[in-house]
């Protein structure tokens, strides 16, 4: 049996959790074994159709009152119940914040290793090592790499797999359980949320990012960006060195220790392209680059170029995109 | 409060990663090494804290005797301790990483009587991304871990604790001892001063040998993703480009016709 650890917000399951029940329902098809899914909390109720269609077979839910509020040890103790009570060949999580911390945990109270942000899981049977592809740098560089262990732990990278519907699984069902819990599971537990603020474009949902780095040349320098991106219906972004030199908050910043972004157009202006950055910027449809360097290395991911000086671009584009809408 | 802070060597990575020729390493003989930017944040973060609440911080890393410059960078910062625990030879991977690291704060405490309220770590390295040594060691000592903080501040004995979640921001409250993982954001790193780094340069390094535990994540090789082959098209030198930029712009469907 292969496990899948579901996230939830009480009405869909996560979009990474999807793609990790996909990838484990290749595997365990692979195998000839049964994929199942723990889903955890009260509310879980509107999501199990949904694991259904995904090819899960049974769906472990773990109820106990206390587990309302996200508390990622309380989350492990679950998994590490269940797996003592089903025997599972591999346990997956998504490899997002939760994912991440709850999988690094199943593996400090189990001992066995974890392989974070897979893409690929090879295995000639269950019992055997995993040949796992994963992630390093943020995604610019990969490891081959073999993962031991009586019970296999990993984390899949979220949107490299498809999600995919699975072949009706038949008879399905939804084993409720009161997982083991301790006070000590509770001890590191949400107290309390600050909802964001609505209505705003956010940056990893803009369809139109305008990025600077340092070739903006100054804080005051961002103004004719914001300009561009409020004309394209955009947001702005930056490069680390921009947030290193304070001219921007971190929450601007585009890359591997910031805000991924996927718009339809990443216009990158005066930013130079470290690996670090660009790994922000892997999910841009089209990059548009304005930079004096022509051999600068965001060059080569760009697919179009205005060579030339940020400060005379930006501001001549702003004008004319003016001058174009105002006919 | 007595603050320690943990980071890794690695190194300076700018437009093109190449790899050594065995495909175990990123070729290093042209760069510079730092540490991941989240621990920079977790040393500056660890600095503050003593600052404002007294007492002393000890910046701990697991790597080669070469890595004995990134404690420098980290003591002229202004950390007040170092500790190096050496480990020669292949990757160690998470769970042997964090064994070693808690095995020498047991030791820390047994000899010298020295007791952590806050451990400090990265959310997760630049280069290994495993995403697990803080857990592992929070369990290993068994104190509470929060990860992923872009705030933090200490009351009471208590860590508040805020953090990015799905639908806002998360806030833990935690009891010290606890570790802590920190991710770029929660701070702006300073600038180290001269006399700092004049200081660190002449500071004793504490040295560690500690045997790797078996690691069941065991690497392979390393290769490089396909990169898109794309051919970029220049629409002009300075003004010249604009007006193609608009027609770009205009087939990408981000601006009316």
């Amino acid at each position: 049996m292969i496990v899948g650890l579901v996230e939830h917000d009480g009405r869909v399951v996560s979009e990474p959790s999807l793609q990790t029940l996909t990838l484990g329902r290749r595997l365990a098809e692979r195998h000839g074994e049964p994929l199942a899914a723990l889903v955890i909390g009260s509310d879980a109720e509107p999501v199990m159709d949904a694991l259904a269609a995904h090819g899960v077979a049974t769906v472990h839910h773990a109820v106990d009152d206390r587990l309302d509020h996200y508390a990622p040890e309380a989350w492990a103790a679950c998994l590490v119940d269940l797996m003592g009570r089903t025997d599972p060949s591999a346990v997956l999580a998504a490899g997002t914040d939760r994912g991440n911390e709850v999988m690094a945990r199943v593996g400090a109270r189990t001992g066995l290793p974890v392989a974070a942000n897979c893409i690929e899981v090879e295995a000639d049977e269950p019992g055997t090592p995993y040949l796992v592809t994963r992630l390093r740098w943020g995604g610019s560089l990969l490891e081959d790499a073999r993962l031991h262990g009586d019970v296999k732990l990993l984390t899949v990278a979220p949107h490299v797999v498809q999600p995919e519907k699975g072949p009706a699984v038949g008879e399905w069902s939804v084993e409720e359980f009161s997982p083991k819990l301790q006070d000590a599971d509770f001890r590191v537990q949400v107290s309390r949320q600050e909802r964001r603020p609505a209505g705003k474009v956010s940056l990893p949902e803009a369809r139109v990012v305008v990025g600077g780095g340092r070739g903006v040349g100054s804080p005051e320098g961002f103004g004719p960006l914001e300009e561009l991106a409020e004309l394209l219906g955009g947001v702005v972004g930056c490069s680390r060195v921009v947030t290193s030199l304070g001219w921007r908050p971190h929450t601007d910043q585009v890359g591997q220790t910031g805000v991924r972004i996927a718009p339809d157009v990443y216009i990158a202006c005066g930013i130079s392209g470290a690996i670090q950055h660009m790994v922000g910027a892997k999910g841009a449809k089209r990059i548009l680059v304005v930079n004096t360097d022509t051999q600068a290395p965001i060059l080569a991911h760009a697919d179009y170029a205005i060579i030339g000086d940020v400060q005379q671009v930006v501001p001549a584009l702003v004008s004319a995109i003016r001058e174009a809408k105002g006919r | 409060m007595d603050v320690l802070v943990c980071v890794k060597r690695v190194p300076v990575t700018g437009g093109r990663i190449s790899l050594t020729d065995d495909e175990q390493d990123i070729d290093t003989r042209y760069l510079g090494f730092t540490v991941s930017p989240h621990e920079e944040c977790a040393v500056e973060e660890a600095v503050r804290l003593v600052e404002t609440h007294g007492g002393s911080s000890t910046v701990l890393t697991l790597g080669p005797a070469v890595a004995e410059d990134q404690l420098r960078d980290a003591m002229a910062m202004g950390a007040n301790r170092a500790v190096l625990i050496e480990a020669e030879g292949p990757e160690w991977d998470g769970a042997a990483t964090a064994g070693a690291i808690a095995q020498a704060i047991m030791a820390d405490h047994r000899d010298a009587g020295v007791a952590y309220d806050l451990l400090l770590f990265g959310n997760e390295s630049a280069d290994a991304g495993g995403y697990q040594v803080g857990i592992r060691v929070a369990h290993l000592l068994d104190v509470p871990c929060v990860t992923g903080v872009k705030h933090l501040e200490i009351q009471d004995g208590v860590a508040v604790a805020r953090r990015e979640g799905p639908g806002g921001f998360e806030i833990y409250e935690v009891p010290l001892p606890a570790v802590i993982t920190v991710k770029e954001g929660i701070n702006l790193p300073r600038y180290p001063s001269i006399p700092g780094r004049l200081r660190a340069k002449k500071a004793a390094v504490e040295r560690l040998h500690l045997e790797a535990s078996q690691s069941g994540l065991e690497k392979v090789r390393l290769r490089l993703p396909q990169g898109r082959e794309k051919q970029v098209d220049i629409l002009g030198d300075g003004a010249a480009g604009i007006g193609r930029a608009l027609e770009v712009l205009r087939q990408i469907g981000v601006m009316p016709s």
